[in-house]
């Protein structure tokens, strides 16, 4: 029986009393000796009998219909087993988070260049790439919009108004009023998208790379027109996620149907170009902000507008303004986003959706202003921290932004700033630049399964670990609950036949999962103090010990049998009463050469504060992750559409330039200690996202401090630079 | 990757026959390899070079110089201390390209003859001119980020991607070539390459079945500053956007010789001695320096998507320039010696 | 074909096609699927292995080409009951998050090691002729030709750093 709790009222913070001593205690993974070692599986890694390999097909025209295919010219290739062109259950496009329903299945018609449009399967990989390579297509093409400034399509994706920003423009002592581009980016996983499906009868096994698997079971089922008990997905081990695997995608859905249809086992990986072509991508945007402030810097109001793109009927717009919402004060507000409808590739979530560009247009604006104001950057971020939420009026649940932007400045030595243009070595300009961090927070339900043998603990449960630390931190919270050495808690993920999680995605997979094992953990342990015969709240478990006053039993004497407990979290009525985010402070040191634009990050910080810290250092690794994805957004990633084709043409790691070791000095990252106690039962918040969330924005602002040149399009490559620094010639 | 036959002849001679008659040969493979992965290179037979002997030695030459085996590695090359001590413009752009593990398999010869990494090159649904003559020309008018401003042509307009070739050329490097008939010929390393013009497909001024066999140096120009500056889109293993050798031979306050050489902006590894011309005898400043730079870029030709290189070529040599000649302060240069 | 590969210390024969990569013989063929593939072009070099002691991107070469060379990949570095000094490391300094990467970080790291310890330069030493100390700066550079999208750098180099620092006093 699963035991159901809504997040309803505020709990007591059980974890601050348990007595094992090893919640937020940096421990290593306990999967790290399989993964250093490369004995960690991956999907394609699965140890499957008699394997065929599948190897997809990209449509080479932007939009229009697949005519002839000419599969004569390849049937008859050596090895060649199948070719599965333009089936009706193909999807178009990879799946958007949590839809758990098939993307849409276009059949012949293609919307974009580079969507997959069949598989072609054959006895050895080589074979089968030589012949889906050379498989000739014929098409009646269509005329096609692919750019996103001139579409003829677009659509209101959000409008809201609070106050009057126009007024407060007018009356502004202060003000800013700026246009920023962000560059589309990709996700770019280690691991690329990689399925083999193995069917028994009429149920498929599919070892599939999934951040989110029991959406990813239905969406798989419906793609394929059976019924979800027909489907088990595995994923122990995901090469990297970042919001692409979200969804179930092409290359899932045809090993599926090739599987099926040959009887035997079979297995689709994307080249590395076809992930680029693909899986959704992060939107370019245009972003318009507006900021009115007083001669204090105090803000009346703001104004945040961009444009998007997606394809038609893909239902996602990049949240840009999500941070917007909430960080600063001001009684004026406006929002408009426009969706233009375009044949690029599709966009969808890619790590923090809306605010790792969405705060770096902001946190730049709010550069802009404090210089406009002549307030210190630090100090200007400090004022405009609102009382309550600034749209809602709802009281924050824990917010430490003051203490992160205040705890940050002192230890990054931000009172050694000076002037732009000030500092210079030989060519080398050198400068600082600070930016706030805010990720929304969010509960969603999740359950878990977690079994007390007389030697140990299981936890299991669908959610996934994609890099993130699940295995460490549920195996922590366990071990926490039932008094028990990490070591004795085994965690199992990413089989479909566990209880459902929220999965990984969102920041919400940490604290969602981690309190629907803290829950069962919760119910093991009235049944251990039944049996010790004292209340719940009595009970000191450690060790293998379980105590209550003076009676003192080991756990293996104390149960004789399994005890089984199923938990789930859902969300309830403390989200109506507090607003939950994650909050931080961004502080970067940037050198410019004078003459080329080339730009070296010389140190980085970030103090955050999440809630309440699982295991310090995996912790410390997510932060590290996303203020490195900052340091990519602001300086070197991009991805660049063709003008006429909308296809990505940086569709490989040559071109897409994610940030590299030299890119990325040794980071600091500080936690300052905080409980969000209307965010869960175990008070802890998403920090996935939050280290990225305004860390391009430190950089680029360092940019102008050091040599003068505002950044406004990103990634800050030495042509950007260079344009401003050449205004200073 | 199309399927083919592998052959490991056991001489330059078995190889030749075998190149004669069709066969591509491979060193490292790193360009090759990857280009078969995309089909755009199909080659029927593929003769494994790396096993011939007599191909992997660095050795002295009688005037001082140094001879480069074609199948020695980038790494190689770039630890041999002598290259380190008297060429290090070599030994820098060497490893300022691609990646410890790519310079470990990349050789000397592969390395000169890798081809473009324009986008389009390596993208087959698009037209392009190298890769399916009379095709067209997809960089035009669209992401020519990566693409030359110098010695382009309407047909092309594809950068070559070598920094080892860059500094070879600021170098004076002759390549060795072996003949279908057994002789040896040598080529300044300017002159293997061929500027696109109307036949972007041809490439190199090499006949079916010649193999490069080496590279030779000149005796180095003692007491002469050296870098190699390379301007990319992030800090390692990029391609270059510009790149600049420069060696530079200071007599007291003036400069007594400048050769230079450019990455990233020309069809070809880009050398232009009317550039070097304009600085020798001449008193290091900033305006001499946007002076040569000018005349480096009097015939360029931007793309809308590369016009950024003009400016970043001119400033970038003024950066590299002011190293060498000291009037940035910067001590990051090395010190040709001789000795 | 036939082809004979030594790999960590074993000998396999093979009969594959010549375009088969290295990496792909390891991986599907024998098994090893300890060697990743990240990008199959040389780009990312989650595919590292050790040829005769040097590092090399195994989806850019050939399986049949490497007849008689001695190939090290991460199984032969350490497994996981019998960890090497590095892989230890990169335990302990959270070296890596999804851990695709990793296997490709651990075997570049170890030739990076010692190549520095013959005293091979790097873009960014100082001087060509001394490299000096192993820096964060020349670690980061010598590992560039390995991406981490999770962006585990920085417990990367702390790893690579301790263990170049213990080899140096063992
Ligand atoms: C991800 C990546 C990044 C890179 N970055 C850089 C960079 O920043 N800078 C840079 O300069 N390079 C870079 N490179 C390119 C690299 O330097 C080349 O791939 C390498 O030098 C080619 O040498 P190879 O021996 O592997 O050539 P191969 O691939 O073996 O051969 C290349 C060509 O030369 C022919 N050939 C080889 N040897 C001979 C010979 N002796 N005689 C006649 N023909 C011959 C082959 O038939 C083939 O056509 C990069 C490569 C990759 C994959
Ligand atoms: S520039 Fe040359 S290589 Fe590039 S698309 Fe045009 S013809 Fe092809
Ligand atoms: S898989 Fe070989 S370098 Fe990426
Ligand atoms: S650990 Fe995930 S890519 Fe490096």
């Amino acid at each position: 029986m699963t035991r159901t709790f809504r997040m309803n009222e505020v709990q007591p913070r059980l974890l601050d009393e348990t007595g094992q001593g090893i919640i937020g205690a940096p421990l290593v993974r306990p999967e790290g000796h399989l993964k250093v070692s490369g004995q960690a599986t991956y999907a394609a890694e699965a140890k499957v009998e008699n394997l065929a390999h599948g190897v997809l097909v990209r449509a080479t025209i932007t939009k229009g219909r697949v005519l002839r295919v000419d599969e004569a010219g390849v049937r008859d290739m050596p090895g060649v087993l199948a070719v599965h062109m333009t089936d009706e259950r193909m999807i178009r496009n990879p799946a958007q988070g949590m839809m758990g329903e098939s993307p849409v299945r276009d059949g012949k018609y293609i919307e974009y260049l580079g969507q997959p449009i069949g598989v072609v399967v054959a006895d050895t990989f080589e074979q089968a790439r030589d012949a889906a390579q050379r498989l000739k297509l014929e098409y009646s093409e269509e005329e096609a919009e692919v750019d996103p400034d001139n579409a003829s399509e677009t659509e209101w994706t959000d409008k809201e108004d609070y106050g009057d920003i126009d007024m407060a423009m007018d009356k502004a002592a202060h003000s800013v009023d700026e246009e920023y581009i962000t560059a589309a980016h990709v996700a770019g996983a280690m691991e690329p998208h990689a399925a083999i499906a193995v069917w028994e009868g009429d149920k498929v096994t599919l070892h599939g790379s999934c951040q989110l698997v029991q959406f990813n079971v239905k969406e798989l089922a419906d793609a394929l027109n059976i019924e979800e008990e027909n489907v088990r997905i595995l994923s122990p081990y995901i090469g990297g996620g970042f919001g692409s695997k979200l969804g179930i995608s092409n290359e899932a859905v045809a090993a599926a149907i090739a599987a099926k249809d040959l009887g035997r086992p079979v297995r689709v990986v994307m080249s590395r170009q076809q992930v680029f072509d693909a899986v959704l991508r992060r939107t370019e945007t245009t972003q318009r902000i507006r900021l009115a402030a007083e001669a204090d810097g105090t803000l009346l109001g703001i104004e945040h507008r961009d444009r998007v793109s997606n394809l038609p009927n893909e239902g996602f717009s990049e949240p840009t303004n999500q941070a917007t919402h909430f960080l600063y004060g001001g009684a004026n507000r406006r929002y408009r986003q426009e969706t233009a409808r375009i044949h690029r590739n599709p966009s969808g979530s890619v790590r923090a959706p809306g605010e790792a560009v969405g705060m770096v247009a902001l946190e730049t604006a709010m550069d802009e202003l404090a210089e406009a104001s002549g307030v210190d950057p630090v100090e200007l971020r400090l004022r405009n921290i609102p009382e309550t939420h600034p749209e809602t009026g709802l009281p924050y649940s824990a917010r430490m932004l003051a203490e992160c932007l205040k705890d940050g400045a002192s230890s990054f030595g931000w009172d050694q700033r000076q002037s732009p243009r000030a500092r210079r070595e030989g060519d080398w300009f050198t400068g600082m630049g600070v930016a706030s961090a805010a990720r929304m927070n969010m509960l969603l339900p999740s359950e878990a399964r977690v079994i007390l043998t007389p030697t140990g603990a299981i936890v299991e449960t669908d959610m996934t670990d994609i890099g993130t630390g699940t295995y460490a931190i549920l195996g922590q919270i366990a071990g926490e609950m039932l008094g028990l050495p990490r070591e004795l808690v085994e965690v199992r993920l990413g089989d479909s036949s566990f209880p459902k999680a929220a999965g990984s995605g969102g920041s919400f997979g940490a604290a969602s999962s981690g309190s629907s094992v803290f829950l069962a953990c919760k119910a093991i342990r009235d049944q251990i103090a039944d049996k010790m015969g004292c209340g719940g709240d009595d009970l000191t478990l450690s060790n293998g010990l379980a105590r209550c006053g003076n009676v003192e039993k080991k756990l293996e004497d104390l149960i004789d049998s399994d005890i089984v407990e199923v938990a789930q979290i859902k969300p309830g009525d403390t989200r109506k009463e507090a607003f939950s985010s994650g909050f931080g402070a961004h502080f970067a040191e940037v050198a410019v050469h004078a003459w080329t634009g080339e730009v070296r990050v010389k140190r980085m910080a970030g103090t955050f504060a999440a809630g309440r810290i699982l295991n310090e250092r995996t912790a410390r690794s997510q932060c590290w992750g996303g203020m490195i994805w900052g340091i990519g957004t602001a300086l070197t990633e991009a991805a660049e559409h063709d003008p006429r084709r909308g296809h990505i043409i940086t569709r490989d790691f040559a071109n897409y330039h994610m940030p590299a070791h030299l890119d990325v000095p040794q980071l600091d990252v500080k936690f300052l200690e905080e409980r969000d106690d209307y965010a869960n039962p175990i008070q802890a918040k998403g920090i996935g996202e939050l280290g990225i969330s305004g860390a391009g924005a430190a950089v680029t602002n360092a940019i102008y401090n050091a040599c003068g040149v505002r950044i406004r399009k990103f990634p800050a490559h030495p042509d950007v630079v260079l344009e401003g620094l050449m205004a200073f010639d | 990757m199309r399927p083919f036959d592998y052959t490991r002849p056991e001489n330059l001679e078995v190889a030749s026959q075998a190149l004669t008659d069709g066969a591509t040969p491979i060193a490292g493979g790193t360009n090759l390899i990857d280009l078969m992965k995309l089909q755009i290179m199909t080659p029927e037979h593929v003769v494994d070079l790396t096993r011939l002997p007599g191909l992997s030695d660095i050795d002295g030459t009688p005037d001082g110089g140094m001879r480069i085996g074609a199948l020695v590695s980038n790494s190689v090359l770039a630890g041999d201390p002598t290259v380190r001590r008297a060429y290090p413009v070599l030994a820098r752009a060497l490893l300022a390209g691609a990646s410890g593990q790519i310079r470990n398999k990349a050789t000397t010869g592969g390395n000169l003859l890798q081809r473009t990494r324009c986008p389009y090159f390596y993208d087959t649904a698009m037209p392009c001119n190298k890769r399916e003559p009379n095709s067209g020309c997809s960089a035009q008018g669209g992401i020519a980020r990566m693409c030359a401003i110098l010695g382009t042509s309407p047909e092309c307009i594809a950068a070559h991607p070598s920094d080892m070739a860059v500094a070879m050329r600021a170098l004076d490097a002759q390549v060795e070539i072996r003949q279908t008939s057994g002789e040896t010929r040598t080529l300044p390393v300017g002159d293997l390459y061929l500027l696109p013009g109307d036949n972007p497909a041809k490439e190199y001024a090499l006949e079916a079945g010649e193999v490069i066999t080496a590279v030779i140096l000149p005796a180095p120009v003692s007491g002469a500053r050296q870098t190699y500056r390379k301007v990319r889109d992030r800090a390692s293993y990029a391609f270059a956007l510009v790149s600049v050798a420069a060696v530079v031979k200071m007599d007291g306050d003036t400069i007594e010789s400048a050769q230079l050489a450019f990455g990233g902006i020309g069809a070809k590894p880009w050398r232009d001695t009317e550039v070097e011309d304009v600085l020798a005898g001449e008193a290091p400043s900033d305006e001499l320096f946007a002076k040569a730079a000018d005349v480096l870029l009097r015939d360029a030709w931007t793309e809308e998507s590369n016009a950024f290189k003009a400016p970043l070529a001119k400033r970038t040599l003024i950066s590299a320039l002011r190293d060498a000649t000291g009037l940035s302060g910067e001590t990051h240069f090395d010190m040709g010696d001789a000795a | 074909m036939d082809v004979t590969l030594s790999v960590n210390g074993e000998t396999h024969k093979l009969d594959i096609e010549p375009r088969v990569t290295l990496l792909d013989a390891l991986r599907d063929r024998l098994g090893l699927t300890g060697s990743k593939k990240g990008c199959d072009h040389g780009q990312c070099g989650a595919c590292t292995v050790l040829v005769n002691g040097r590092r090399v991107n195994s989806c850019l070469s050939l399986a049949v080409m490497h007849e008689d060379d001695e190939i090290t990949t991460i199984e032969g570095i350490g497994m996981p009951d019998d960890l090497a000094r590095l892989q230890q490391d990169f335990v302990e300094c959270d070296g890596y998050q999804c851990g695709y990467c990793t296997p490709g970080q651990i075997v570049s790291a170890t030739a990076a090691i010692e190549e520095a310890k013959l005293g091979w330069p790097s873009y960014v030493s100082p001087s060509l002729a001394d490299m000096g100390e192993l820096t964060d700066e020349e670690i980061a550079e010598r590992m560039s030709g390995n991406l981490c999208r999770c962006s585990a750098y920085p417990g990367i180099r702390q790893a690579i750093a301790r263990a170049a620092e213990a080899e140096d006093k063992a």
